[in-house]
């Protein structure tokens, strides 16, 4: 027998891990990823590819040479930045570009900061807003969506349906000529990712099956997505009782657009958002009327990423005054 | 043109406004203090490691300032010449106090005090002594995760990896007593630095029984009570069969030194002894600043 | 829908690997080491003397105030030191050591097997005997019993709740209490529900344990008042205001004690101890207890006279197994790894458990990812990693805002950590200093 072990109680651990719980948000995120490879083609793989290794990349040499520590890249947290961040940019970007767009995620959006468990706002955005502010032109020129292509930069490019809307809307028509207008995009498109967007986020039944993988392993909760999605729906809902040729029906506002990839996978990142469950509602309350301003109101077509990143400052506040139900 | 022109003027009269309903709030509002307490303050080191017992360096400064004499207020840090010169300043008669230097009082190295357990909880401690004796039979020494390391904001305490004991640096330890309240064995004291940096202490806190204490460490005070007898000074006296040394009293005669069976007595400092070649030989182990043997007696 | 508390809560693996063994008598030992602190509060003062000879539920040593409790002669022998000796964890603590010389007992305790009627005594009877037998919360908290069954002035039990839920996996000791000796425990939740003026006692029992409901089902319908409260199976309902929430709907409030809802808590043990003592004038000389663990050759329950050195109680389950590398006392949860394996079996002791060097090392601690998987494991509703990360910075101010008085231990926030961070270490540290603060402000 050799020495005992000592140590304070409990003396048994569940077993989970952080690589269990990223790995798990990876394979939730497979399904969308075969959608957007089956609607941009090569575009999608490439993007993906080359933000993910970008991102194991830099975070590699930021821990080993700068904060001199033991990497750690395989925890999984920097795969998932990596493809977050390739979800969130249209899938014909330049490939220096998602290089910078990684630099910035994982070396100011994440290491900057510490490293995993210590970052304010979600790299992934980071990154993304980031490139979105510094690169106008070529984070808005989307591919149009037309099944499994092997081009890459050259391929068609089209609006967004939230940005035909916004010029709709601009330019005074009513917005129920432009959504039934012949060749807009139908709800099941939207469910399928027929449509034109960022890579990742335009199938919405594809992201569903992954918010529903990730509930059943309980990685995350339902509040956060839940609560953002409520949110919308009552809100965008209200505006367009009160005048449906300006507002859009609320389902359009869900099932386009970054709403369900940033509620599912970017609002629920464990760092950035709160603890307790009272806090994460108020969170996605907050993230559900930002992203609906934004989109009505705002001069960008789509406001998820600004508004995850806001609501991103405020989670240490609502984490202090937030508190868990206490037992009594 | 007259863009920049206008906003020049009103950014100014802005400022002019806000400048002048600051000036009246900060004299509304104006708090009296004496300003003896900023002199004294700015005589202090600055560190506000509330050694002194004062909520940091302008604690002390308030004091000084409002009690009539500066007896029982000392700054550790920086020691009598700082406690003349505040002296001077606020034109009062400075209590002489010895310089002081913290001392860890355990012995317990790998090899006189054999690991029994292994600790794998939280590494800290004050966890690892509410949980249990330590990873040695010895339930009063050392725990060598370093509680005291982090208590200290001069850099002076330090883990030597080849004993697992902490070791004060003489130069940069200010005796500021973070440490002893971050021990929570007590094992760390307070002393007189000495003349010339000379001490000798007791190297134990263990309150065992003779037999139990020996058991669990070679190095332990075993309380026999030969060196409160050697004492010419009176200066150690035996409690809880433990032996202590009164700083006060200690002449650094040595005698306690040579009687010590176990070694548990440590002098520092002190230039080598001449004949005992003999002994640093037979036991290679000990320093030779450290204990020496008593052949030579 | 199976009852259970509201909030947090965690899975362990069950893992009771006795749960089949029948209870067996553990041989008298050569000596015996009786600490006199084997309960909270002051420990007992000795009234025998170095070579005195004792008989087996002989009084040794009395209560030494209010909180305190009495204890008793396991054996017949000689005393022959009074002294301190080394607890579990390697601290000295005073203890009397008894040399054994047969087994005799003093006259009036009656050791035969046969169940008895329930006498008829007055409450103060069953308290006082329930005092001069030395009983103690058996469950592992140890507190002296009368003195929970006296409750403060001003308030009024209405409910007796009876912890049979054992939640702590790999302990079985209860679970073969209730089903072997469910008559005895019945006649002693009687007992205590008179010696408290109650008439209505449940129960509480996990739903892993469908054995032991049911036989108490069986023997309760014969007994008025009691009732058998199946459990959803989660840990940790043995906690006291888990198991009035889980059992009646009440929550105990912040800092309160059961009996501001009208609950006084006991455990399946202790109702057996009382039963003994007020029937069979038998003090607490003896408990059962688990022995088990992985790599035991024969896990089992197994009735230990109080004081008998838990080596001899391994030796029994087979010995101990080459790759032991934890030696607790209790069960896995809340239980206290132990230096020294021949430190005796207290009041206290449910369980011994040996944990093989496979699954005894912790895991690395690596950041908090803010997961917030401890705030909803947490049965009291408390965010640990808060806590954790105020002991660290010795915010006591806080940790007191942030309610970690409240903490009841449980280890629910460690064992779910993905980054395998020592958030109970750090907490239970935070607590025992904000503790200190407040009864130091007190004073």
């Amino acid at each position: 027998m050799n020495k005992l072990l000592i140590s304070p109680s409990p003396h048994v651990h569940s077993g989970d891990t952080i690589e269990k719980n990223m790995y798990g948000v990876l394979i939730a995120l497979i399904p969308a990823f075969i959608c957007s490879v089956l609607f941009f083609g090569m575009g999608a793989i490439i993007v993906t590819l080359t933000s993910v290794s970008a991102c194991l990349l830099f975070e590699y040499l930021i821990q080993k040479f700068i904060l001199k520590g033991q990497p750690t890249i395989w925890d999984g947290s920097a795969i998932i930045t990596g493809i977050l961040l390739a979800f969130n940019v249209p899938a014909n970007l330049p490939v220096w570009i998602i290089l910078i767009g990684a630099f910035v995620a994982i070396g100011i959006g994440k290491m900057s900061f510490g490293g995993l468990g210590c970052n304010i706002f979600n790299p992934a955005l980071v990154g993304r807003v980031f490139l979105l502010i510094s690169f106008p032109v070529q984070m808005n020129s989307w591919p149009i969506a037309q099944g499994f292509e092997t081009r890459y930069i050259d391929a068609q490019t089209g609006a967004t349906p939230l940005a035909l809307l916004k010029e709709a809307v601009k330019a005074g028509t009513p917005i129920n000529d432009v959504m039934n207008a012949e060749g807009f995009v139908t709800y099941k498109d939207m469910l399928l990712g027929n449509m034109g967007g960022s890579l990742g986020e335009v199938a919405a039944l594809a992201l569903l099956i992954g918010f529903a993988f990730m509930l059943f392993r309980r990685i995350i909760t339902w509040h956060i997505p839940i609560a953002i999605f409520a949110t919308v729906a009552i809100f965008g809902g209200l505006l367009h009782i009160y005048d449906p040729t300006q507002f859009a029906n609320p389902l359009f506002h869900i099932l386009t657009g970054g709403m369900m990839l940033g509620a599912i996978f970017m609002a629920t990142d464990y760092v950035t958002s709160p603890m307790s469950s009272k806090g994460m509602i108020i969170y996605g309350i907050g993230i559900g009327i930002l992203t609906s301003v934004i989109r009505i109101f705002g001069a960008y077509p789509e406001g998820m990423s600004f508004a995850i990143l806001i609501m991103n400052a405020f989670t240490p506040l609502i984490n202090r005054y937030c508190k868990p139900t206490r037992f009594a | 043109m007259s863009t920049i022109v206008i906003t020049i003027i009103s950014l100014s009269a802005l400022g002019i406004v806000s400048a002048v309903i600051l000036y009246f709030v900060a004299q509304k509002f104006k708090v009296e203090e004496d300003p003896r307490i900023d002199i004294v303050e700015g005589l202090l080191p600055g560190a506000n490691c509330g050694g002194c017992g004062y909520p940091g360096c302008r604690g002390l400064a308030e004091a000084a300032v409002k009690s009539d004499s500066l007896d029982g207020i000392m700054c550790p840090v920086g020691g009598a010449a700082t406690m003349s010169k505040i002296a001077e300043a606020l034109g009062r008669e400075v209590s002489t106090q010895a310089p002081k230097i913290a001392v860890v009082k355990c012995n317990g190295n790998c090899e006189n005090r054999p690991r029994t357990s292994q600790y794998d909880g939280a590494r800290t401690c004050a966890i690892e002594h509410s949980l249990y004796v330590g990873e040695t039979a010895c339930s009063y020494g050392c725990l060598g995760c370093g509680d005291c390391v982090a208590a200290c904001s001069f850099d002076a305490i330090h883990m030597d990896s080849l004993t697992s004991l902490p070791t004060v640096d003489n130069e940069k330890c200010v005796a500021c007593g973070a440490c002893v309240k971050a021990c929570p064995r007590n094992i760390i004291e307070l002393r007189n630095k000495g003349v010339k940096d000379r001490r000798v202490f007791v190297c134990c806190v263990n309150k065992d029984k003779g037999a139990i204490a020996r058991k669990a460490c070679k190095a332990a005070c075993i309380g026999c009570g030969k060196c409160a007898k050697e004492c010419p000074f009176g200066a150690i006296t035996i409690e809880n069969n433990l032996a202590y040394i009164d700083f006060n009293k200690c002449r650094l005669c040595r005698k306690c030194v040579g009687v010590c069976p176990t070694g548990a007595i440590h002098e520092v400092n002190f230039p080598p002894r001449k004949v005992e070649t003999d002994a640093i030989k037979a036991n290679p182990a000990v320093k030779p600043t450290a204990n020496e043997n008593n052949k030579n007696e | 829908m199976l009852k259970t508390f509201r909030i947090g809560g965690v899975h362990p693996p069950e893992n009771k690997l006795s749960a089949s063994e029948p209870i067996q008598t553990l041989p008298i030992p050569e000596q015996v080491i009786i600490p006199l602190s084997q309960h909270i509060g002051a420990p007992a003062t000795p009234v025998v003397q170095k070579g005195d000879t004792v008989k087996a539920g002989q009084l040794i040593a009395t209560a030494s105030g209010f909180v305190s409790a009495n204890i008793h002669s396991s054996v017949s022998g000689t005393v022959i030191a009074i002294d301190n000796i080394k607890d579990a964890a390697g601290f000295s603590k005073p203890a009397i050591t008894i040399k054994v010389e047969g087994d005799e007992w003093l006259p009036e305790i009656n050791r035969s097997d046969k169940t008895e009627s329930i006498p008829d005594l007055s409450k103060e009877d069953i308290i006082k005997a329930i005092a001069a037998a030395g009983i103690v919360g058996m469950g592992g908290a140890t507190f002296p019993t009368q003195v929970k069954l006296t409750p403060p002035p001003g308030s009024k039990a209405e409910f007796l709740i009876i912890n049979g839920v054992e939640c702590e996996p790999y302990l079985t000791s209860d679970h073969r209490v209730m089903l072997e000796k469910g008559e005895q425990v019945l006649i002693g939740v009687q007992l205590l529900m008179k010696a408290i003026g109650v008439t209505k006692a449940i129960i509480g029992i996990e739903n892993n344990k469908k054995d032991a409901i049911e036989h108490l089902q069986g023997l309760a319908t014969k007994t008025k008042g009691v009732e058998i409260c199946p459990l959803k199976v989660k840990y940790p309902q043995g906690g006291e205001k888990q198991l009035i929430q889980a059992t009646t709907g009440r929550a105990v409030p912040s800092g309160a004690l059961p009996i501001a809802v009208g609950a006084v808590v006991q455990n399946i043990g202790t109702a057996l101890a009382v039963y003994e003592a007020v029937i069979k004038h038998k003090p607490l000389v003896e408990r059962i207890v688990t022995i088990t663990g992985k790599s035991v050759v024969h896990p089992g329950n197994y009735l230990c006279r109080i004081g008998t050195p838990i080596s001899k109680l391994i030796e029994a389950a087979g010995g101990i197994p080459e790759d032991t590398a934890k030696v607790i006392g209790g069960g896995p949860m809340m239980g206290r790894t132990m230096v020294n394996i021949d430190s005796p079996i207290l009041k206290g002791t449910s369980g011994i458990l040996l944990i093989n060097d496979k699954e005894a090392q912790r895991k690395p601690i690596r950041n908090c990812i803010r997961c917030g998987k401890c705030v909803s494991a947490c049965p009291m509703g408390l965010e640990p990693y808060l806590l954790a990360k105020l002991t660290m910075l010795n915010l006591l101010e806080r940790l007191e805002a942030e309610k970690v008085m409240d903490c009841i231990e449980c280890g629910s926030c460690s064992f779910t950590c993905p980054s395998s961070r020592p958030l109970l270490d750090y907490i239970r540290l935070g607590k025992g200093r904000t503790g200190t603060m407040i009864r130091n402000r007190k004073k």
